[in-house]
């Protein structure tokens, strides 16, 4: 059995978790700020924080599970990533803290606050641009290992129309994969005000989702052409990725079963993220650290497995209760819990 | 002090850990007296205890975002600035980490379920139920990253051999000798903190002139809870000394200015310590420091002096274990007087004199948290993985360290001054009284 492989899929997977619900927590940030300025606040904002409310907590925990997971499994990339990511890391911290601290200060004490507001909702759509650029250099170039030290070329980052597509994409898709989950949740709470507007949005950025993907595609033919061609091997995985896409956005635009075009949507991004993930293997960091390279040793390996597999029977049942309670409960999402 | 990429480093994590320490300090002890207050309510049918577990949930939500953003910094931070110590460490510490988040993740889940389910059980047990897994998640937390400290104080389970780990034994590099003691000591002491903290802010509105039985009953609540936490505080903090004693002497040595090995050594109390090593105007103990280290007057305690120049931990130590242990031997004291007047009806438990210490004792058991932790991590130095790696070996060598730190240092301030202004206003627009009237106004 290959336990490296098995291991980069787990965390894989929480990051893909991680790219779900955090993207609808961003976007809702964001749609809750730009409902409050055009003055749409009263439509939106009680769908948006009733849903955000119980869960925004457990989000920020997927992405805690993800870094002490991969450092865990693979501490060569500690060292590596831990270099380089110095400053792009620390901003995202940075926008992290701002983004968790002020949605409670907002949302918990003084509501209607503008400027809380702002701050929650514009880190909203920072932070993805922010934590994108790990994978973007995950891809190599940016950076350099000279005398048994690890030098990052801030430069050739910023400069790079890989890296800056990579941004663009982030950005959009969580915008409307926010948008697409809002409006399945604002129907289901039967409020159709709120569902008009969600649904606008939602529709607003599905272009854009697919034009900056093959963006995406296009710059990593120029920056990392041995990606290109194993992703094009994977090309079924990206086909699949857009006849989802196509299939959400026509029951989108048609106003029906919103809840299939959200899983539509999870599966759309779900082929993206692994056939992406998949051809980039075996390197977590080109070309430095390989899957192989940088797995821990056997024994903690095997610890970290068994601990992980106790625990996912601990979060599964209480994952399940906490959506049963706030997510399928028509009762709480109408607002009468 | 140079200010090179390590000085730096220390710097900014020393930053973070000393504000996050507020907030998981908090994070770990309040939900142990939401449940008390809550199911005392239940029991005795009493609203005055639901309405305290209430409010204090309300407040504890704000001060757990600020925990949990904190927390995720010095989690990344720990690979950003420290990444050679991470590449070693990692391999054998990642076990504790990994499930710290497990039981992060379990908290999470189950606070988010306990904040919105409050009128929706027809029995208010099953709601009470919720606070269980809430308190089994954070105190398993801060047991798992308690180890990995432990850890780093007395390392073992592995073998380092020309720079490569091998032989790992994650459970005995969990379990290592440090770690019984100083569990003890940080859950016990998370729970003392938090109790006098929220018998700070009862004892503060009775002193306001609030004289509603809310307040008192909060007050007294807590104050038993502050003896029963002060007392098992002192416990645990006595056989963290012992462990020192036995495991690592160069700290007790330089927390005590203790230099020569000696039989039937002496505890020092304060005093200072001047440019030629001489000790002035402390309080001399004698032969305590043997006693306290072995259970024995006249046990030979290793002094500072045996170990090379280069791992000695600096002997400014010693101001910080006076500081903790004082406010340890307040908490007790306070707590203890309060349940004394308050048992013997000759005396007001509520004099001014009385309520104004209990006030002192919250900040004061927080300066506690700070300072003992200086003392538990400045008291390795140099080491960062004790007898195996220098803290110097483990920095980043990546720019911009200097940049961060400042950074970092105004975001904390602005976090403590907004997180205080919304917790006050919060609170002041809605006064225990009104909150009583309109929500229990059925009892």
């Amino acid at each position: 059995m290959d336990i490296p492989l098995i291991g980069i899929t787990v965390l894989w997977t929480f990051l893909y978790g991680y790219l779900i619900v955090a993207s609808i927590d961003f976007g809702a940030g964001f749609f809750a700020f730009y409902g409050k300025i055009t003055n749409r606040d009263h439509i939106i904002n009680h769908i948006v924080s009733r849903y955000l409310s119980p869960v925004w907590e457990v989000t920020n925990v997927f992405f805690v599970f993800f870094f002490v997971g991969i450092v865990g499994f693979f501490p060569q990339t500690a060292y590596y990533y831990g270099t380089a990511l110095l400053i792009p890391g620390s901003i995202a911290l940075i926008l992290l803290t701002i983004r968790g601290s002020f949605y409670a200060f907002g949302n918990y004490g003084s509501k209607d606050s503008k400027v809380y507001m702002f701050l929650y909702g514009a880190t909203g759509l920072l932070i993805p641009a922010s934590l994108s650029t790990a994978l973007t250099i995950s891809e190599g170039g940016f950076l350099e290992e000279r005398d048994g030290t690890v030098v990052f070329l801030a430069k050739e980052l910023f400069t790079s129309f890989y890296s800056w597509s990579v941004v663009l994409l982030a950005i959009v898709s969580v915008l409307f994969i926010s948008a697409s989950f809002l409006t399945y949740y604002a129907n289901r709470a039967g409020d159709s005000e709120a569902q008009h507007i969600l649904r606008k949005f939602a529709l607003f950025w599905a272009p854009p989702t697919i034009l900056a993907s093959l963006l995406v595609f296009i710059s990593l033919q120029q920056h990392n052409p041995r990606h290109f061609y194993n992703a094009i091997e994977l090309w079924w995985m990206f086909a699949l990725s857009l006849l989802c896409f196509l299939m959400a956005t026509w029951f989108i635009l048609k106003g029906k079963r919103f809840g299939t075009a959200f899983i539509l949507v999870m599966l759309q991004f779900f082929f993206a993220f692994f056939g992406y993930g998949a051809s980039h293997l075996p390197y977590i960091l080109d070309p430095y650290v390989t899957i192989y390279s940088a797995y821990t040793n056997e024994t903690m390996g095997m610890a970290l497995t068994i601990a992980f597999i106790l625990g996912l029977l601990l979060l599964i049942p209480s994952l399940v209760l906490l959506m049963k309670l706030f997510l399928f409960d028509a009762d709480y999402v109408k607002g009468k819990k | 002090m140079e200010l090179d990429n390590v000085m730096l480093a220390r710097l900014l994590t020393t930053t973070t850990l000393a504000f996050h320490i507020i907030f998981a300090t908090i994070g770990v002890g309040v939900p142990v007296m939401i449940s008390i207050a809550e199911y005392i309510g239940i029991k005795r049918k009493d609203p005055h205890y639901l309405l305290l577990a209430r409010r204090w949930t309300r407040g504890f939500v704000v001060t757990v975002a600020v925990g949990v953003v904190t927390g995720t910094c010095i989690g990344l931070q720990l690979s950003l600035l420290w990444p050679s110590f991470m590449k070693i460490a990692g391999q054998v510490i990642s076990l504790p980490l990994f499930m710290e988040t497990f039981a992060f993740f379990f908290e999470a889940i189950f606070l988010g379920i306990y904040l919105y389910t409050w009128d929706r059980f027809k029995k208010p047990l099953y709601h009470w139920l919720l606070s269980i897994p809430v308190i089994i998640g954070s105190s398993a937390s801060a047991f798992f990253i308690t180890t990995v400290n432990a850890f780093m104080n007395t390392p073992q389970g592995f073998q380092l051999e020309n720079g490569a780990i091998t032989a790992i034994d994650p459970i005995q590099a969990m379990f290592n000798p440090a770690t019984p003691s100083k569990v003890l000591h940080v859950l016990t002491s998370a729970y003392l903190t938090s109790a006098f903290i929220l018998g700070m802010i009862a004892a503060f509105q009775l002193l306001r002139g609030k004289t509603d039985e809310y307040y008192k009953k909060a007050l007294k609540l807590t104050m038993i809870c502050s003896f029963i936490f002060a007392f098992s505080t002192a416990v645990a903090g006595d056989i963290s000394a012992k462990f020192l004693a036995k495991h690592q002497p160069e700290k007790l040595a330089a927390g005590e200015w203790h230099f020569e090995t000696e039989e039937g050594a002496d505890l020092l109390l304060y005093g200072i310590l001047d440019e030629n090593n001489e000790v002035k105007y402390a309080i001399r103990l004698p032969k305590m420091l043997s006693f306290l280290s072995f259970n024995d007057f006249n046990a030979e305690v290793k002094g500072l002096n045996e170990f090379p120049e280069d791992e000695r931990p600096p002997v400014w130590i010693h101001y910080m274990f006076d500081i903790m242990v004082t406010i340890g031997v307040y908490t007790v004291v306070v707590s203890f007087l309060y349940l004394l007047f308050d048992k013997l009806k000759r005396f007001n438990p509520h004099n001014k004199w009385l309520l104004w210490s209990i006030v002192l004792g919250g900040p004061l058991s927080l300066i506690a948290i700070e300072v003992g932790w200086i003392f538990a991590e400045v008291g390795r130095q140099p080491w960062i993985l004790r007898g195996y790696m220098k803290v110097a070996e483990g920095a980043t060598t990546a720019d911009s360290v200097g940049l961060m730190f400042l950074v970092f240092i105004v975001l904390y301030i602005i976090l403590a001054v907004v997180c205080s202004t919304v917790l006050v206003k919060m609170f002041k627009n809605k006064p225990a009284e009104a909150e009583l009237e309109y929500r229990f106004n059925k009892w």
